[in-house]
């Protein structure tokens, strides 16, 4: 047995930050006074470098490593570009938010780190083995984190929550997978691809082995009938750690359904679109109709998001039609596209519940809101725009989110599908313009001015700028979302 | 001269001067925000000047026509145009906002910048929505502009404002989201274009034409509105503050009858045609149940905003009986209605800024103390009865001409218009300014002021002079309705 060298070059990036999580470690044991500054400034040095070393090694081609245990494309560098950038965001939102309650401890930003490897190995895994050693880094370093504020006892409520249930979800994750190595006698999931097109596969165990990985990504991914953790952790969590469940991770998630199906199980389309269509239904039902009777906002993001993942599904399965694969790269690239719109919202909109609430003071009731446009008409025009735009109301980016999707469904052919979605997206409306409301047409409750440092304030003025900026301009990420695929798929 | 984007022009003027007044920030700044809105609102209209005086009448083509690619990656284009059908409304609405504006010149003392800048972006979306030739576009020009009279509705309105606001968003947004799913599937069928122009020449089934033309239908009858999906309507109308009874009436409503015409009658002609008798029996229900429901009101607004239903109910009767002079006289009457009814709105707010109440019984004799306003009053209140000589006569008794063309009994029930309007509008006329004066609040009223004089004077002379010589307008308008009808004629079965 002869030992060979692999070829380090295409992990770059995953290798860098696994360094500088390690070097961040030993640094702030040395530097205990300064630990928790030294930290972040670290951690976001990491992030942006981190991005560097990925557009450096940037290439366009596909290669593997390894063992092709980890694959390098256009699809996850793109995904981890995002990753690194809604992190950089959502620590910069959440610093004062953490420091205000005392618990910006370096090992805070060590496991937010941690996550960020996590899921940049779910974006690059090629084997499931390395797609759940991810998973689970992502995974413990989250359970981790909710659980931060130790004083609290909903958080760490929420952390128990979070944790039996991710366990499960992880169980059953592995049990799918190891039914399908049964199957297909690989976990690699080329091999696996070839396997099933071969119809070498005992078919039986196969689509049992799928069910089982479904119901795994579904509960990442956070969409119903596997969504019972995500009000309960969204509201439980410190906001900033909720902030940072609500965003990258879906990224990954998204990056880890796309290698499973797409890259493994592309020959089973049939069967796991007609699970994703029963998955995307329930969610953008439930999630727009329990959102309504929500009164705190944290848990109305937490419904609107599941939502919003069932509209991510939607373009997931509208990929073959009676087995012609057409249609396959736009459906993709649009449920990229509003994965990533998505991500842009969530940090703005979690952003924005940071943005008002202060030490001893969290604003996480819709009422909190009230009056906003008084207090200051920016933050509400911003919060205006991040709510349209969830909404789907051009000219916001989740218009042409809703708009690329629909397009990808009613070319697939079904329509009712696409009208389920908007009459339900008006139903999801009226939430949203509550927010609206009380922000406008109600008199302030809490009269507080907003305190926040001037790079809160100038981040969160961007994000929701950007966000009606991509809305008239949104050619431009489209066809980066539809061009990774491209050279990916 | 002609190389000038003008509709550009049309549309962002005001979008971006509407960004600039909220600049100008807190009402210290009120003066400001005020005398800059009316600068924009001016050179907004001004620029859409030439679209009439260049416009040339004897093509249907679009005209002034602006093409670029906005998001290649599902072709759609930034392709903006008018023919004879929609360069009135662009002229109308720019006109309109120039009045909008001096009318909440005073009353408006709250948020001015704010106020100022949700009309003068929305004027430059429904300019927006009036050329826009491709299907998103479109689209997104029709629903943004909800946003802005959202938020007019909600933070200047009367007592009951957040629940008409809300029933207004949720209203409009059910019809226009079934919309775009009928635009993604002529997307799908033209080959992947969103072009407005390609699908008047797509040929389609008689299933998927029916389909597409109830989501039409759905979308533009909400706007209209076209009972019964009207009652959003007198909601709205009674909890917004003048300027934004005054865009609803003249503006917003007609966005859903130019809908019909520029999607539903020449995409879906075969469908149009099947449907005609519904339609015409919608609007003559409109016409004849909504008088009637006219005549019952005791709340000046509630009158006229169920007098512009029953209108509209013309408008729309006018397009489905396929006939010259039945389309032009519903393109009239639109026009006229704009002008009549913000009139209309505009004097009930003169009123209402005095006395805070818009019940007609808190009213009468006001004649004694407001001769000048009674004067207009009555002429707005003659022409929202159709008589001849103002801009109400010349649409309806076109429409009426129409009907009798097509079939003696709905010319019959539509004419039933000119008994009931003058019933509901002379009947709530009589009550408010004629009598003896009811309390001591209507002996202390003022007469109107020059700034209330100057809009409604305009206003004035716009009615009578559409009254007595339409010519200037149906001129415009002929060569494209020649060619609409011509169009939905040939079957694209």
């Amino acid at each position: 047995m002869n030992f060979v060298v692999p070829d380090f070059y295409p992990a770059a990036a995953e290798i860098f930050v696994a360094v500088m999580a390690l070097v961040i470690m030993l640094a702030t044991t040395f530097a205990r006074r300064i630990a928790s500054g030294l930290a972040y400034a670290m951690t976001m040095a990491t992030l942006i470098g981190a991005a560097f070393v990925t557009i450096g090694t940037l290439d366009g081609q596909v290669s593997f490593t390894f063992s092709n245990m980890f694959i390098s494309d256009l699809m996850g560098d793109f995904l981890k570009l995002m990753i690194y950038l809604s992190v950089f965001v959502a620590l910069l939102y959440g610093r004062g938010y953490m420091a205000d309650r005392s618990i910006d401890r370096p090992e805070y930003y060590l496991l937010t780190l941690l996550m960020t490897l996590g899921m940049m190995v779910m974006v690059t895994s090629n084997h499931m083995l390395s797609m759940y050693m991810g998973l689970e880094m992502m995974s413990l370093s989250l359970y981790g984190m909710v659980a931060f504020d130790r004083e609290s006892a909903r958080a760490t409520e929420a952390a128990m929550k979070y944790f039996v249930l991710g366990a499960l979800a992880s169980g059953l994750l592995l049990y799918g997978m190891s039914m399908i190595y049964g199957a297909t006698g690989t976990l690699e999931l080329s091999g696996v691809a070839q396997s099933v097109y071969h119809q070498a596969a005992n078919k039986t165990v196969l689509l049992f082995g799928l069910v089982f990985v479904m119901a795994g990504l579904a509960f990442k991914l956070g969409v119903v009938p596997f969504h019972m953790w995500v009000p309960d952790v969204y509201q439980g969590a410190p906001t900033a750690v909720t902030l940072m469940i609500s965003t990258a991770p879906k990224l990954a998630a998204f990056a880890m359904t796309m290698r499973m199906l797409v890259y493994g199980l592309f020959d089973l389309a049939d069967q796991w679109q007609s699970m994703l269509m029963f998955m995307a239904v329930l969610s953008i039902v439930l999630g727009n109709l329990a959102a309504i009777a929500q009164t705190n906002i944290k848990r109305m993001l937490a419904y609107s998001g599941i939502s919003h993942m069932g509209f991510v599904l939607l373009g997931l399965l509208a990929g073959v039609v009676d087995g012609d694969r057409h249609f396959a790269l736009n459906a993709y690239s649009s449920a990229m596209f509003y994965a990533v719109s998505y991500v842009l919202m969530s940090l703005a909109s979690f952003g924005m519940v940071i943005l008002l609430s202060r030490a001893g003071f969290e604003a996480e009731n819709i009422d909190d809101f009230k009056g906003l446009n008084k207090r200051s008409s920016w933050f509400a025009a911003m919060m205006m725009i991040i709510m349209l735009s969830m909404a789907g109301i051009p000219f916001f980016i989740g218009f042409f989110a809703k708009l690329s999707v629909l397009q990808a469904v009613v070319a697939a052919g079904y329509v009712w599908l696409a009208v389920l979605a908007v009459v339900m997206s008006v139903i999801g409306a009226y939430y949203y313009l509550r927010v609206v409301k009380v922000m406008y047409f109600d008199e302030p409750q809490d009269t507080a001015p907003i305190h926040a440092p001037a790079d809160v304030r100038v981040l969160l003025s961007a994000n929701g700028l950007a966000i009606a900026a991509l809305g008239v301009l949104p050619q431009g990420l489209m066809s980066l979302c539809a061009y990774a695929l491209l050279a990916s798929l | 001269m002609t190389g000038m984007p003008f509709l550009s022009l049309a549309i962002w003027i005001p979008i971006l001067g509407g960004l600039l007044v909220l600049a100008t920030g807190s009402d210290r700044n009120a003066p400001l925000a005020r005398a800059l809105a009316m600068l924009v609102a001016i050179v907004g209209f001004a620029v859409t000047l030439p679209l009439y005086f260049l416009f040339d009448t004897t093509t249907s083509a679009m005209q002034f026509a602006e093409v670029a690619p906005w998001i290649p990656r599902f072709n759609i284009h930034y392709h903006l145009g008018v023919d004879g059908i929609s360069v009135l409304f662009v002229l109308l609405n720019s006109f309109i906002t120039v009045l909008v504006v001096i009318a909440g010149w005073q009353v408006i003392q709250e948020k001015v910048a704010q106020y100022m800048a949700a009309f003068l972006i929305m004027s430059g979306l429904m300019n927006g929505i009036f050329a826009a030739l491709d299907g998103i576009l479109f689209y997104v020009f029709f629903e943004s502009s909800l946003i802005p009279l959202y938020l007019i509705i909600g933070i200047w309105g009367g007592a009951n404002r957040v629940y008409a606001a809300i029933k207004f968003f949720l209203y409009t947004l059910v019809g226009s989201l079934l919309m775009l799913i009928a635009l993604l599937y002529l997307f799908m069928e033209a080959g992947g274009s969103f072009s407005i122009l390609d699908w008047h020449q797509l040929p389609l089934a008689i299933a998927p034409q029916t389909l597409i033309f109830w989501a039409f239908l759905i979308a533009f009858a909400v706007k209209v509105p076209m009972w019964p999906v009207h009652t959003w309507l007198p909601d709205a109308h009674v909890e917004a503050p003048t300027g934004g009874s005054v865009v609803l009436a003249a503006i917003a409503l007609k966005l859903g009858a130019y809908g019909f015409l520029r999607f539903s009658l020449p995409i879906v002609p075969d469908a149009a045609q099947a449907m005609a008798p519904v339609m015409i029996a919608l609007s003559l229900i409109a016409v004849i149940y909504i008088g009637f429901v006219a005549l019952a009101q005791t709340d000046m607004k509630k009158l006229v905003a169920y007098s512009s239903i029953s209108h509209m109910g013309f408008v729309t009767l006018g397009f489905f009986m396929f006939n010259v002079i039945g389309l032009e006289g519903a393109l009239v009457q639109m026009i006229s209605h704009g002008f009549v009814s913000g009139a209309m709105f505009l004097c009930i707010g003169v009123l209402y800024d005095r006395m805070h109440s818009r019940n007609i019984a808190d009213y009468g004799g006001v004649v004694k103390t407001m001769p000048k306003f009674a004067a207009f009053f009555m002429l707005f209140a003659m022409a929202n009865a159709g008589l001849p000589g103002t801009s109400g006569f010349v649409g309806e008794f076109m429409v009426v001409l129409g009907a009798v063309q097509f079939n003696f009994w709905v010319a019959f029930a539509a004419a039933t218009t000119l008994i009931l309007g003058a019933g509901y509008t002379l009947w709530m006329y009589k009550r408010v300014v004629f009598g003896t004066v009811g309390n001591h609040h209507v002996a202390q009223l003022e007469d109107i002021g020059a700034r209330e004089f100057a809009f409604l004077g305009i206003l004035a002379l716009c009615v009578l002079a559409m009254g007595l010589y339409p010519f200037p307008f149906t001129e415009v308008m002929h060569a494209s309705v020649d060619e609409l009808l011509r169009h939905v004629a040939v079957s694209k079965l």
